[in-house]
């Protein structure tokens, strides 16, 4: 039936949503960020999002290199990172990782070196996981808009 | 329900997150209707407004290079900037709140700004009537 492909995949969405609420790694700052996007800017979400992910893959980068050094000492700056980071997880709704965060920082203000690398190890997980959710949520998108638009010739 | 006073709502985000910078920008114009600037550190906010810019509001970030958004605010209003400010901070304990509202900002928010944070801005803007 036509319009079966693209409602099931909608209902598939929902589900995959819903559960990730659910679980604590998105909050409603996630809706807020659905309720820009529009005909004028179709993929809003889709591409917010993707800056996130090439941003924050920088910053555990740097957040990784800096607890690597062998001398290292530089808290402050560390939590510069911490910063960004915790700045664009509330803002696209990554709760999760946004709670990593704050225990991150609160363990670079005691500067406990142990303590980042747990928090870091943790933090890397749950950015990998939202990750690979939300590109499961955008595959399930393209594939609704897909089958939405598929047209069938009128049967006489 | 808020309506739309005399005049468009002017604004600026002071913002080093690009992210951050785009979300805002768009949340203004789309849900408020509201033009927005984008720059990208305190400085970069301070040349803008002492080059002549007026904003009615200025969402200032709290952390940021160069400088950061408490000495912003300092200086906008040393310079005499009228602009309601409202500072956003990544910390939900009073320290930034505090040094904010010394510096002469109007509010402070945590992190996110969202839509009911920029209606409570809005109720006390007077180009604005519920």
């Amino acid at each position: 039936m036509l319009g079966l492909g693209a409602d099931l995949l909608w209902a598939d969405m929902n589900r995959l949503l819903a559960f990730l609420f659910h679980q604590g790694v998105l909050d409603e700052q996630f809706l807020q960020l659905q309720q820009l996007q529009d005909e004028t800017s179709p993929n809003f979400v889709s591409e917010v999002v993707n800056i996130y992910f090439h941003e924050s893959e920088k910053l555990l980068t740097n957040l990784r290199a800096l607890l690597m050094e062998r001398e290292f000492s530089d808290y402050k700056k560390m939590g510069i990172h911490l910063n960004q980071f915790m700045g664009s997880s509330s803002s696209i709704g990554a709760k999760r990782v946004r709670n990593v965060c704050v225990a991150f920082r609160a363990a670079t203000q005691q500067n406990n070196r142990a303590g980042c690398l747990r928090a870091l190890e943790m933090l890397e997980h749950e950015y990998c996981y939202l990750k690979n959710k939300l590109h499961e949520l955008f595959q399930i998108e393209q594939q609704r808009a897909l089958a939405a638009g598929v047209r069938y010739p009128a049967q006489n | 329900m808020i309506v739309m006073a005399n005049n468009k709502i002017s604004a600026l985000i002071v913002d080093d997150d690009s992210i951050i910078r785009k979300i805002h920008k768009t949340m203004l114009e789309r849900l408020f209707n509201i033009e927005a600037e984008t720059v990208k550190d305190g400085k970069e906010a301070v040349e803008l407004c002492r080059s002549g810019a007026n904003f009615d509001i200025i969402f200032m970030d709290r952390e940021m290079p160069i400088m950061d958004g408490a000495e912003a605010t300092k200086q906008l209003r040393a310079m005499g900037v009228k602009s309601t400010i409202v500072g956003i901070t990544t910390r939900a304990g009073g320290e930034d709140r505090e040094e904010f509202l010394a510096a002469g900002s109007n509010h402070c928010f945590e992190k996110p700004l969202d839509r009911a944070k920029v209606e409570v801005v809005l109720r006390e803007h007077k180009k604005f009537t519920i």
